[in-house]
């Protein structure tokens, strides 16, 4: 397996433009846990235990001698000779990389080698840091959270027809329980505001509760859009699947798929699509295994309203 | 009877008090879209579901307040969403049948 999953010749735009933008001094640790040549393993092996790590440098006046890792530690264990000085045992057939190097060198390196840890110098050779795999991935991960965001920033709003006084997007996720409610919690705060009769306020928020939960409860995560125009409150549920095998039967009430553990908080009762159809003035539903598709609307004056 | 007083003579613990408001009426469910469906705004709802959802559900469908029966523990996110919302939690270590039948008793006589 290789040590950190990313091919450096082959990997998106996005991942190759940070593995060489990063250089080896902006993910290695700088502050430096080494030791002396004529330190013990005994020493070294109780500097790896207070700090918690597999490899320790030797150096002195800056200049890397060795490294003792672990595995010498055991050796040293198991053939008693912890009192050794560490010079006696540690691997001088060093490979190092420099400060200035690309982030890919250091990927390379850990899947050519082998080894877990790889002291960095300078161009004057002297140790300056040392980077593990986990400096690795956790800078990754920070460049990526970082270029996602600004990836994520510059999506377009979708454009808003002029009459409509709300439009909001929320993305539910599977099992989301925690988060589930907003969106219908807002789209009741927002009728309140703008003083919508209590009767109505309840329908839509049923509404949208109901097929909220059903993304939470039945989908493997979707998207529920809400837009308020001064005629109706229209709301949009697309899922990722599975979709519903017989809508029909979903329709009906007492009719679930839910589990236990979901049927325990107080959901999968099978009655949310019917819930939500039957406080709907107009509600579409489609489905298939790649998605399904609620649309549910409520008229803001009742006279709109479609006759049923 | 204002929600206070009957929360008192119920014996209930406040958990999270209530908006100073009349209940008229109760409902008593487990089932969050059952009581969405039939639930009648200004109510108070007896539950053993203690956790955030039920106060979503509560606000979507104009609850005042709920009871939490078997004494269930009450997560401290709970708490939070029903003071936001200003709606009460009590709880008590009646089951749903005895706390509704005591409800009914006191909003009658």
């Amino acid at each position: 397996m290789k040590n950190i999953p990313i091919d450096i010749n082959e990997s998106s735009l996005v991942v190759m433009d940070l593995i060489f933008k990063l250089k080896i001094r902006d993910v290695m640790t700088r502050g430096l846990i080494s030791a002396k040549r004529c330190d013990s393993m005994h020493h070294i092996q109780q500097l790896m235990k207070d700090n918690s790590i597999t490899g320790v440098p030797i150096v002195e006046n800056k200049r890397l001698y060795g490294i003792i890792s672990i595995d010498d530690i055991i050796n040293a264990l198991e053939h008693g000779y912890r009192d050794d000085p560490a010079e006696k045992h540690m691997t001088t057939n060093l490979v190092v990389l420099d400060e200035d190097m690309p982030l890919s060198f250091a990927i390379n390196y850990f899947d050519k080698y082998g080894f877990g840890r790889y002291p960095v110098l300078n161009a004057r050779q002297e140790v300056v840091g040392i980077i593990t795999t986990r400096n690795v991935n956790i800078s990754l991960l920070m460049a990526l959270i970082k270029e996602i965001h600004e990836l994520e920033s510059r999506i377009e709003p979708h454009p808003t027809p002029d009459n409509t006084y709300m439009l909001k997007e929320y993305h539910v996720r599977q099992y989301g329980f925690d988060e589930a409610g907003k969106a219908s919690n807002n789209l009741k705060k927002f009728l309140q505001e703008h003083q919508h009769p209590t009767r109505l306020m309840r329908r839509a928020a049923v509404a949208a509760y109901e097929l909220e939960m059903n993304l939470v409860v039945h989908s493997t995560g979707g998207t529920l859009t809400i837009i308020v125009t001064q005629e109706k409150v229209e709301i949009n549920v697309v899922d990722h699947g599975p979709g519903i095998t017989d809508v029909e039967q979903a329709m009906r009430e007492g009719f679930t798929t839910a589990n236990e553990w979901i049927q325990s908080l107080g959901f999968g009762a099978g009655m949310g699509l019917p819930n939500a159809r039957r406080v709907s003035d107009e509600f579409d539903i489609e489905s298939s295994p790649d998605g399904t598709r609620v649309r549910s609307v409520i008229y803001l004056n009742p006279q709109d309203a479609p006759a049923t | 009877m204002k929600l206070d007083e009957l929360m008192k003579r119920m014996q209930a613990e406040t958990i999270q008090p209530g908006p100073d408001i009349a209940i008229q009426t109760a409902y008593t469910s487990d089932l969050l879209s059952d009581v969405m469906a039939h639930a009648e705004s200004n109510s108070l709802l007896i539950t053993i579901q203690a956790h955030t959802n039920t106060i979503a559900v509560a606000f979507n469908a104009d609850i005042r307040a709920v009871l939490i029966c078997h004494n269930r523990p009450v997560p401290d996110d709970m708490k939070q969403a029903a003071a936001r919302e200003h709606i009460g939690i009590y709880r008590t270590n009646d089951n749903q049948y005895v706390s509704s039948w005591k409800v009914y008793t006191l909003l009658q006589g």
